[in-house]
């Protein structure tokens, strides 16, 4: 039987109306002994304002480097049955969509050698389970794997990557992100288990500007859907949002960031070569506005969290691409990157950082992307530039065809 | 009993065996969407076929209990199909209105929270804190929980002038989207990590150890095979304990919370945002951290009083301007606020055109 644990502080965490983390943790306490033995020690957490988990520990199963994450208890004589409580990592399927098959089988398999606790999803993505012993990694990777399903990425490798609901359910999504992002998950299999990287590379994708995984702010690699081309406009359907209380002067014409747009009261019309596909307009109007046909992604690179030298947000690389099936020119870019990265980066330091500290031109040339002004939001304004190579030749020569044609070009 | 045989690098299960029979028809050709009500929302596509969405909130930590009980519902409703959506809230889909109610009427029968859609605050995003991690300078799932006990209404009914994400992260780590948050928490030490020489010189490689720090506070410490650390540039980013443990930073009393606002991560009107400092520390009070929780609260009902229509909190303070978010929350302004590691130059007003506040 799990030791039964007085948990007078936790108890005031279930109540109140939100759903309580120490009622779950509770439910598996009922019956397994580990999920006992967290739930005693985060009550002691609780009443001395102290973290006890150890730091790290290299665990895995055999022939993978990462996916799952060694935790050991600073109390293992207090509390045995967390002596280890290692998480394991599951890619998740593309998009968090589950058959209830699935996620029982997922249930069964954990509830027979882990806590019973699980995260449902961690940050980047991974289904988590929360607390095993190190002898049950082997078993619990050959019940998943033998059933189709494999451990997310950790440490310095690929980690899994992400994507928003994208075709499956909105009408927003420029690309197939759930394609493009289980795509690029089986593509970087290798680099994801066997870590093998500077540090951590993460590749989320989202449909379009909402960005609902976040990809600008925590990817190395960002895929935002994007479009060319006209916003289609339902006049009618503009007429019905007029009618059904949309103030469309107040809430989209003033709200357009480029001032592209106007309304007399009866039409609504975008000055499309001056609109910078924010999303602002198509969203509040998503019955009368539509994304132009010709569908692609915008590429940034580089954002993190702020260890260790600041957060940094992507910045954007390809303006606009293609992708689509199979993803060829992606797979290749993504690959050219982390090669660049990979040969000048110094441990821990991300792609963002090596962008930083080796210059943007190294990274372009390497990945073979022109400089555009679409990738900056001003031009630097210190005088201490560059000259690479025969920069200034090729200028000397662009002057004196100049001199030969009577016609300047800057 | 033999085990299986295991498969390598196979990745995960194709997502298209999970998607519900609905989605999969009309995958990539969905028309527009309209939001019900807070936590029910029809997505119609080209064909007329709709599906309708049931969205409820989950504490993130479930026990494979919770999830069966979850599988269940999904069974009897859902064609035994679900999905959870990137901040940890559970969607229950079908494409039979008849079947939302009766749904709707389960879920709350069983406790299940309808909610967090549109205008709203969302579920927060948040990492491990004292549940699972060794750096945590809190708990993060208690301080979820508090908040989301007072904001309530604001995940199930009220609305906003637009959305609010509200993030949660237990160390400057910051394993979730929290320096792009509306509003964040973050944990932070407030002291300096004390060496402790007899392990270090067995535990730590000294060279990674004084690599690890962004300030160049760590020097070699040769006498004791050890490392030294400046007190004046260390500014308790914990990233040393990251890769050494001999140099623990923990501390009960000196460890607390941040408040960070103003950040996003969508395009829509302005580019995506940081989110910056507003309450530099709190002292950390499980088990419901009641000033962290009335703190998240003033900034969000000043937010929602002050802001026009579709303003994000950032759009909003950009708007109104920082002295006047300081002006209109209380918030006191101190040293802390002003920019003093690498961002200062962008970060300090560089005209006289502020406003006066009182």
């Amino acid at each position: 039987m799990p030791k039964k644990y007085d948990t007078p502080l936790l108890n005031e965490l279930e109540k109140g109306p939100w759903p309580s983390f120490v009622t779950e943790i509770k439910k598996a306490a009922a019956w397994n002994k580990m999920a006992a033995d967290e739930l005693g020690q985060l009550e002691k957490s609780y009443r001395t304002r102290l973290v006890y988990w150890k730091h790290g520990g290299i665990v895995g199963v055999r022939g993978y480097g990462g996916g799952i994450i060694g935790r050991y208890s600073e109390l293992p004589d207090e509390f045995p049955e967390v002596a280890h409580f290692h998480t394991v990592r599951i890619n998740q399927p593309t998009g968090w969509f589950y058959s209830t098959d699935a996620l029982r089988m997922t249930c069964d398999i954990w509830d027979k050698y882990g806590s019973g606790l699980t995260n449902m999803h961690g940050s980047t993505g991974d289904m988590v389970l929360l607390g095993t012993r190190t002898e049950s990694l082997e078993p619990i990777f050959a019940e998943f794997s033998s059933r189709g399903w494999d451990l997310g990425g950790s440490g310095s490798a690929m980690r899994t990557p992400s994507a928003c609901i994208g075709q499956a359910r909105c009408e927003w999504a420029n690309i197939d992100s759930l394609d493009i992002c289980n795509e690029m998950t089986q593509e970087f299999q290798d680099e994801m288990h066997r870590p093998a990287f500077p540090y951590k590379f993460k590749i989320k994708v989202s449909g379009c500007a909402c960005d609902c995984v976040a990809a600008i702010a925590r990817a190395d690699c960002s895929i935002i859907g994007t479009w060319k081309g006209d916003i289609k406009i339902d006049q009618d359907a503009v007429k019905w949002y007029a009618k059904n209380g949309t103030d469309i002067q107040n809430w989209i014409v003033d709200m357009c960031p480029t001032k592209c747009m106007s309304y007399d009261g009866k039409e609504l019309k975008i000055d499309n070569k001056n609109c910078n596909r924010c999303m602002h307009c198509i969203s509040k109007m998503t019955k009368a506005l539509k994304a132009g046909d010709e569908k692609g992604a915008t590429i940034c690179i580089g954002s993190k969290a702020p260890i260790v030298v600041g957060s940094l947000l992507s910045w954007v690389i390809v303006p606009f691409i293609k992708v689509e099936p199979p993803y060829d020119n992606l797979r290749a870019l993504i690959r050219k990157m982390i090669e660049w990265w990979d040969e000048y980066a110094k441990p821990r330091e991300r792609i963002g950082e090596l962008i930083e500290s080796k210059g943007m031109r190294s990274f372009l040339e390497y990945i073979g992307v022109p400089p555009v002004p679409q990738q900056i939001k001003e031009p630097r304004k210190d005088p201490f530039w560059f000259f690479h190579g025969d920069d200034i030749e090729n200028i000397k020569k662009l002057e004196a065809e100049e001199k030969k044609t009577g016609k300047y070009k800057f | 009993m033999a085990l299986p045989e295991r498969r390598t690098d196979i990745g995960p299960p194709s997502y298209k065996q999970f998607l519900p029979p609905v989605i999969k028809k009309n995958y990539g050709s969905w028309k527009y969407h309209e939001i019900l009500s807070g936590g029910v929302m029809v997505h119609v596509a080209e064909s007329g076929d709709k599906v309708y969405t049931v969205r409820v909130a989950s504490p993130r930590l479930l026990a494979t209990e919770t999830i069966r009980e979850i599988c269940g519902i999904a069974d009897k409703f859902c064609d035994g199909f679900v999905r959870f959506t990137s901040r940890n809230n559970v969607e229950f889909m079908t494409p039979d209105e008849s079947k939302i109610e009766p749904l709707k009427k389960e879920l709350k029968d069983k406790g299940y929270t309808i909610g967090g859609i549109g205008h709203r605050v969302s579920n927060i995003v948040h990492t491990q804190g004292w549940v699972h991690c060794h750096g945590a300078a809190t708990d993060a799932s208690g301080i979820v929980k508090a908040i989301m006990d007072e904001l309530y209404e604001y995940f199930t009914t009220k609305e906003l002038p637009n959305k609010v994400r509200i993030a949660l992260a237990c160390c400057v780590n910051m394993c979730g989207a929290v320096h792009c948050s509306d509003i964040a928490i973050v944990a932070v030490h407030t002291k300096v990590p004390q060496p402790n020489d007899d392990l270090l010189k067995n535990l730590c490689e000294i060279p990674t150890t004084i690599g690890s720090c962004p300030t160049f506070a760590i020097s070699p410490n040769p006498a004791k095979k050890s490392v030294k650390i400046n007190a004046e540039k260390c500014m308790y980013c914990g990233n040393c304990f990251t890769v050494c443990p001999a140099l623990p930073i923990k501390d009960p009393d000196a460890d607390g919370i941040a408040i960070v606002v103003g950040g996003k991560v969508g395009s829509l009107r302005s580019s995506p945002k940081f989110s910056k400092l507003v309450i530099p520390f709190m002292s950390n009070e499980p088990p419901r951290w009641p000033k962290i929780v009335a703190a998240v609260k003033l900034i969000l009902e000043t937010y929602a009083k002050d802001a026009k229509k579709y303003e994000r909190v950032g759009e909003w303070i950009e708007r109104i301007g920082w002295e006047k978010f300081f002006e209109l929350t209380g918030i006191t302004f101190t040293y802390q606020h002003i920019d003093d590691f690498t961002f200062m130059r962008d970060t300090m007003r560089t005209a006289s055109t502020f406003k006066y506040t009182s």
